[in-house]
């Protein structure tokens, strides 16, 4: 077991006399000192308007923008640096996706192809999509475990499938989607596929080879990195025939009254003054998961599930959501207080410093398939120990006693 | 902050009790709320005649904040006349607003004064307010007499 907050300043600079238990990572997670550092010291040492000065400073930001970079996309192993878009996070990420390669790529008697189980960022677009091109969006069912038959993959990944797009983890789940299956029958009827990796790259290692996805998006919050910066890895040629996203500044070639040229890959889907602090910690992240190692952060948090899961099945008045093998989950547990409303449940936790999430998770379709308006989540990091799972749970043991039940 | 003036029994009760919670004969106005960041929902019915609210129920799913505030709003504006109704509502905002905080400007509240200290957590303010807003939201459409 890892016994690393004392390298994320948060914990110690939160309260003078209050411990946190935070178990949101899910939704961000906290920093480590060297990221933050890498913020500052951009700022401090380095800030300039990257792409556009001809002065020591401004190749300084370009060159802590491009080594960023290159340093994404050796870490999800991408064949070229202008594969990796830089966005402001994963919902940007699939906005582009959305607006480049399905606005103008699809069209009606085409099918998008989603899970029931995916996050309003990888849903919402799709509508958009759907919507403005008469494309149909049809959804895959999970069983209650959160995952997908065979069957259910065969039936749906058919001719006029033109794009699969679906959760590496599900952030309510946990479950990991059967990816290799999917992207095997998608890539026999000449779909795309695209994967939102928010949730898995925390906690697994992510190689774009070995998953033969043709997208991916990820936040760089989720993984320790800062806010306001987040990627979308797309395959080269696929990238090269999309049309801009954003348009203006930066993103261009060659500008005259009525026409312009656009900027080669990757500028040509990065307009504007790009985060360029944020990009200098996401560096600094992939730093700090690489010298931690993913082999140590994947048995760090295996054990801490294991934990989790065999504490809170012990709880007669607790219901899960989803499977309760804790091999088969990833970073998160959803549940419910019986008989009490998440938003209490939260906020009885909240007064003891316990963090958790309690709502609808940006997934109201799952939630209506699972037959909730909301539940509880907790989701942990590296810096959560066995501890944290001991404090939530005595927290949770009065949670029923406050809400006037009789135990 | 001490929970014990929030989940108070005032609170824990009508947030489960049923009493004021299913539909009524010939509502004159139904209208629905929702509180976008949660996804609760209710509905509330109300029966006006000759300018009084004759009867009033509330359906719907939610924290037992925003459950126990609707109950409670019922149970005062039921038998009301509308315009009394429509100043209990805007009592009742002022103090989940922290704008009046005097005990006796707020006695005609009666229960919902339980409420109060809502206003000190910003979270739950708008599970406080769910059925109040959609009060406000009815009189706002002109109720019209029965």
């Amino acid at each position: 077991m890892l016994t690393i907050s004392d390298q994320f300043p948060l914990f110690k600079e939160y309260s003078a006399d209050k411990v946190l238990t935070y178990l949101d990572s899910a939704a961000t997670a906290q920093k480590p000192l060297s990221v933050i550092q890498a913020e500052e010291q951009y700022y401090r040492q380095s800030n300039a308007n990257p792409n556009r000065g001809i002065y020591e400073l401004d190749l300084r930001a370009t060159e802590i923008h491009e080594t960023a970079r290159q340093k994404v996309a050796n870490f999800i192993g991408a064949e070229f640096p202008e594969e990796i878009i830089f966005t402001q996070n994963t919902t940007e990420a699939f906005n582009l996706l959305a607006y480049s390669y399905g606005m103008p790529f699809l069209k009606e008697g085409n099918t998008i192809l989603i899970t029931v189980m995916e996050h309003h960022s990888n849903l919402i677009p799709w509508q958009r999509v759907a919507k403005a091109t008469g494309a149909k969006l049809v959804y895959l069912y999970p069983d209650e475990n959160g995952h997908f038959s065979d069957e259910e993959l065969q039936s749906k990944i058919c001719d006029g499938v033109k794009l699969v797009s679906v959760h590496h983890v599900s952030n309510v789940m946990g479950t990991l989607s059967p990816i290799a299956k999917i992207t095997e029958l998608a890539h026999q009827i000449g779909a795309v596929v695209a994967l939102d990796s928010a949730q898995s790259i925390p906690h697994m290692p992510i190689n774009v080879k070995e998953l033969d996805v043709d997208f991916i998006a990820f936040s760089g919050h989720k993984m320790y990195g800062p806010m306001g910066i987040g990627v979308l890895y797309g395959k080269k040629e696929l990238l090269e025939k999309m049309p801009p996203f954003m348009s203006g500044g930066d993103m261009i070639d060659f500008v005259s009254e009525q026409e312009s040229t656009y900027a080669p890959l990757p500028r040509k889907f990065e307009s504007g003054t790009r985060n360029v602090g944020a990009a200098a910690g996401l560096s600094a992240a992939i730093d700090y998961m690489q010298d931690l190692g993913y082999d140590k952060i994947t048995a760090h948090e295996e054990e801490l599930m294991v934990y989790a899961m065999n504490r809170l099945t012990k709880l007669p008045f607790i219901t899960i959501y989803g499977t309760k093998n804790p091999k088969e989950r990833f970073g998160v547990i959803s549940f419910n207080v019986n008989e009490v409303h998440p938003h209490d449940t939260a906020t009885i936790l909240g007064n003891d410093e316990v963090a958790i999430r309690a709502g609808h998770h940006c997934a109201q379709p799952l939630m209506r398939f699972l037959h909730l308006t909301a539940c509880c989540r907790l989701s942990f990091g590296v810096y959560n120990t066995t501890k944290d799972i001991d404090t939530l749970v005595e927290s949770l043991k009065t949670v029923r006693r406050i809400m006037g039940f009789e135990s | 902050m001490n929970l014990n003036n929030i989940y108070t029994e005032i609170i824990t009760e009508h947030s489960r009790s049923k009493h004021n919670r299913h539909h009524i004969e010939n509502p004159t106005e139904v209208t629905n709320g929702i509180n976008p960041s949660c996804g609760d929902e209710l509905t509330l019915e109300i029966r006006v005649k000759d300018d009084i609210i004759e009867d009033a129920s509330f359906v719907g799913d939610g924290c037992a904040i925003s459950m126990a505030s609707a109950s409670i709003m019922i149970d005062l504006i039921k038998g009301k006349p509308v315009e009394e109704a429509r100043e209990l509502a805007k009592l009742f905002m002022d103090m989940i607003h922290g704008k009046v905080t005097d005990d006796e400007a707020l006695e005609p509240l009666e229960d919902a004064i339980a409420l109060k200290d809502i206003s000190h957590m910003p979270a739950r303010v708008k599970c406080a307010v769910l059925s109040w807003h959609t009060l406000e939201e009815t009189q706002k459409k002109q109720l019209i007499p029965g």
